[in-house]
C-alpha cells in the first residue's frame, strides 16, 4: 500500500516536473500555459468555485452510469435470452454505436433541455455500448461444461439463467463497467460544452472565453481527479465484491 | 457417518443402443450396443478420440442434435432425471462455497436443498471444515473430491464419469479412486478412462472401445476379484499388461477390415 502510494507520489511529481519544464520552455506565457504552480494555487483559492461545479458534473456522471448501467444490463440479459432478437438487434447496437455521440449532443439539449437531463442522457448513452457489449459477451460464453452439468442436473433455461449464466458473466460485466466508469465523464462534460449554466464543462468553456487559463487547468486537475477516483473506487469494488473474477475456472 | 446418506436408489439396469451418431459429419457409432449391469462398476477404456465422452454424453442426453440412440432401462421408465454427471474438470462454480456448489442441483430444480445431506457427504469425502471456502481456496485433489460429494448429493441410480481424475497426480488419483469406490457402491456407475490401472481396479465390466468403426470388446477379468482393487495386488499388474498390449494392438485407424 504505501509501496503503490510512492509510486503514486513520484509519478505525479514526475508530471509536474514535465510540465513546469513545458512551461519554461514556452516562454513562462501564462494565458496559453499556466505553470503547475499557478494552477494549483487557483484551484485552492476557487476551491469553492470549483467543488460547486465538481458536483454538478459528479452526480451527471454517476447518474448516467447508473441509467446506462441499467439499461445496458436489461439489453444484454434481454439480447442473450432472445436469439431472434438478437439476430435482430445486435447489428443496430453496433451501427447505433458508430454515430458519434457528439454529433447528437446538440440535438438531446435541445430535446432535454439546458439542465442535468440532456448530460445524463449523454453519458448513459456514451456508456451503453460497453456494457452491454461486455455483459451480453460473458453471458453468452458460459462454460460449456457448466451448461452440461447444470442440463444432466434438471436446471431449466431460467434458472441456469440465474444462477450459472449470469453470475459466471459478471467478471466481464465488471471489465465493461471499468471501461464505462473511464468513458462517461467525456459524456458528461461534451453535454456540458454543448449547453449549460453550471459543471465543470462549463467552467472550463467559461474560463476559457475569458482567457482565464489558469481557473481552466484547475477544472481540468478537478475533473482528472474525479475521473481516477471513479475508477479506483469502481476497481477496488469489483476485487471486492467479485473476490474469484482473478481466478481462472474452466 | 451418517445413514441417511448411505441409502441409495434401487439399482438401475441400462442397455444404450447408438443406431446412427454423427459428430462433426463422420460417423462415431453405427449399432454399437452397451450394456450397464445394475448397481455395477462399468469401466470404458479406450485411446484419445476413440469415441469414449461421445458415448457417456449419449447416456447423460447430452448427444449432439440428429443422433439416433435408444436407452432401454431396466424398469422400462425413461432415464431422464435419473443421472448424475462427473467431468474431469471439477465444474465447481468459483463464486460460490464447497456447501452451495454441492447442493446446486436443488437450487436449480428449484427446490429446497438438503443441507443437513450436504454437510454429512461433505464429512464423508472429508471436506466438513471447507464447506464455507470458495473452490480457489482448495486444491486439486479437494475440488474433486467436492465434486464427488456434489454428485453423491444429486442421489441419482445412475453415476457417469468422465475421466474424473485423470487431472490428479497418482496418490491423489488412488485415493479418489478407493473413496468413489466406497460411496457409489451397488449405483450404477459408467466411467470413462484411458487408465487401464484405474479401469482395473474399479471395474466390475471392462469393456475396450476401439475403432474406426467403433466396437466393444469385454476384457475378462479373474472370478472372485472383487473391486475396488489394492493396488500392490499382483494379479493387477498381470491384467494391465494384458489390457495395454490390446490397447496398442488395436487396428490402427482408417485401416481396412
Amino acid at each position: 500500500m504505501i509501496r503503490r502510494l510512492i509510486h503514486i507520489l513520484v509519478s505525479m511529481v514526475m508530471t509536474a516536473l514535465l510540465w513546469q519544464i513545458a512551461y519554461l520552455a514556452a516562454g513562462q506565457q501564462d494565458y496559453l500555459l499556466p505553470s503547475p504552480l499557478k494552477t494549483l494555487t487557483t484551484a485552492v483559492l476557487k476551491a469553492d468555485l470549483l467543488a460547486r461545479h465538481a458536483l454538478t458534473t459528479g452526480a451527471e456522471i454517476l447518474l448516467g452510469l447508473l441509467g446506462g448501467g441499467l439499461v445496458g444490463v436489461a439489453s444484454a440479459l434481454l439480447l442473450a435470452s432472445f436469439a431472434p432478437l438478437r439476430r435482430w438487434l445486435v447489428p443496430v447496437l453496433v451501427i447505433s454505436q458508430a454515430i458519434p455521440v457528439f454529433a447528437i449532443a446538440p440535438l438531446l439539449v435541445l430535446w432535454l433541455g439546458y439542465g442535468m437531463a440532456s448530460k445524463v442522457a449523454m453519458a448513459s448513452l456514451i456508456i451503453y455500448f460497453p456494457i452491454t457489449t461486455a455483459f451480453l459477451d460473458g453471458l453468452s460464453r458460459t462454460a460449456p461444461g457448466w451448461l452440461d452439468l447444470a442440463q444432466v442436473m434438471g436446471g431449466s433455461r431460467w434458472t441456469v439463467l440465474r444462477h450459472i449464466r449470469i453470475p459466471a458473466a459478471l467478471p466481464s460485466l465488471g471489465a465493461g463497467l471499468k471501461v464505462a466508469v473511464g468513458v462517461a465523464p467525456i459524456g458528461a462534460v461534451i453535454g456540458e460544452w454543448v449547453g449549460s449554466s453550471t459543471g465543470l464543462g462549463y467552467l472550463m468553456l467559461h474560463a476559457n472565453a475569458r482567457m482565464q487559463v489558469d481557473l481552466m487547468f484547475a477544472a481540468l486537475l478537478v475533473l482528472a481527479g474525479l475521473a481516477i477516483t471513479l475508477f479506483w473506487v469502481t476497481d477496488r469494488l469489483l476485487a471486492r465484491l467479485l473476490p474469484w473474477r482473478a481466478t481462472t475456472n474452466e | 457417518m451418517t445413514v441417511a446418506s448411505v441409502a441409495s436408489p434401487p439399482p438401475l439396469g441400462l442397455t444404450l443402443t447408438a443406431r446412427h451418431v454423427t459428430y462433426d459429419g463422420i460417423t462415431l457409432f453405427r449399432d454399437l450396443t452397451l450394456d450397464l449391469p445394475a448397481g455395477h462398476w462399468t469401466c470404458l477404456l479406450g485411446i484419445s478420440g476413440v469415441g469414449k465422452s461421445s458415448l457417456l454424453r449419449l447416456l447423460a442426453d447430452l448427444a449432439p442434435a440428429g443422433s439416433d440412440y435408444h436407452v432401454q432401462t431396466s424398469d422400462n421408465r425413461p432415464l431422464t432425471d435419473r443421472v448424475a454427471y462427473m467431468a474431469q474438470q471439477d465444474l465447481l462454480l468459483p463464486w460460490l462455497s464447497v456447501l452451495d456448489n454441492i447442493t446446486l442441483g436443488a437450487r436449480l430444480r428449484r427446490q429446497p436443498a438438503d443441507t443437513a445431506r450436504a454437510a454429512s457427504l461433505l464429512e464423508q469425502v472429508g471436506l466438513a471444515d471447507f464447506r464455507h471456502r470458495r473452490p480457489d481456496q482448495l486444491s486439486g485433489g479437494q475440488r474433486q473430491r467436492a465434486a464427488l460429494a456434489r454428485t453423491l448429493m444429486e442421489d441419482r441410480p445412475v453415476v457417469l464419469m468422465d475421466e474424473p481424475f485423470s487431472a490428479l497426480d497418482p496418490v491423489t488419483r488412488l485415493q479418489m479412486q478407493d473413496l468413489a469406490a466406497t460411496l457409489l457402491d451397488r449405483r450404477t456407475v459408467l466411467l470413462v478412462t484411458h487408465d487401464p490401472l484405474e479401469a482395473l481396479r474399479l471395474g466390475e465390466q471392462v469393456l475396450v472401445l476401439t475403432g474406426p468403426p467403433a466396437s466393444l470388446t469385454s476384457h475378462p477379468l479373474p472370478a472372485d476379484w472383487p473391486a475396488p482393487r489394492a493396488v500392490d495386488d499382483p494379479r493387477l499388474t498381470n491384467q494391465q499388461g494384458a489390457l495395454l498390449a490390446r490397447l496398442v494392438h488395436q487396428r490402427p485407424a482408417g485401416a481396412v477390415s
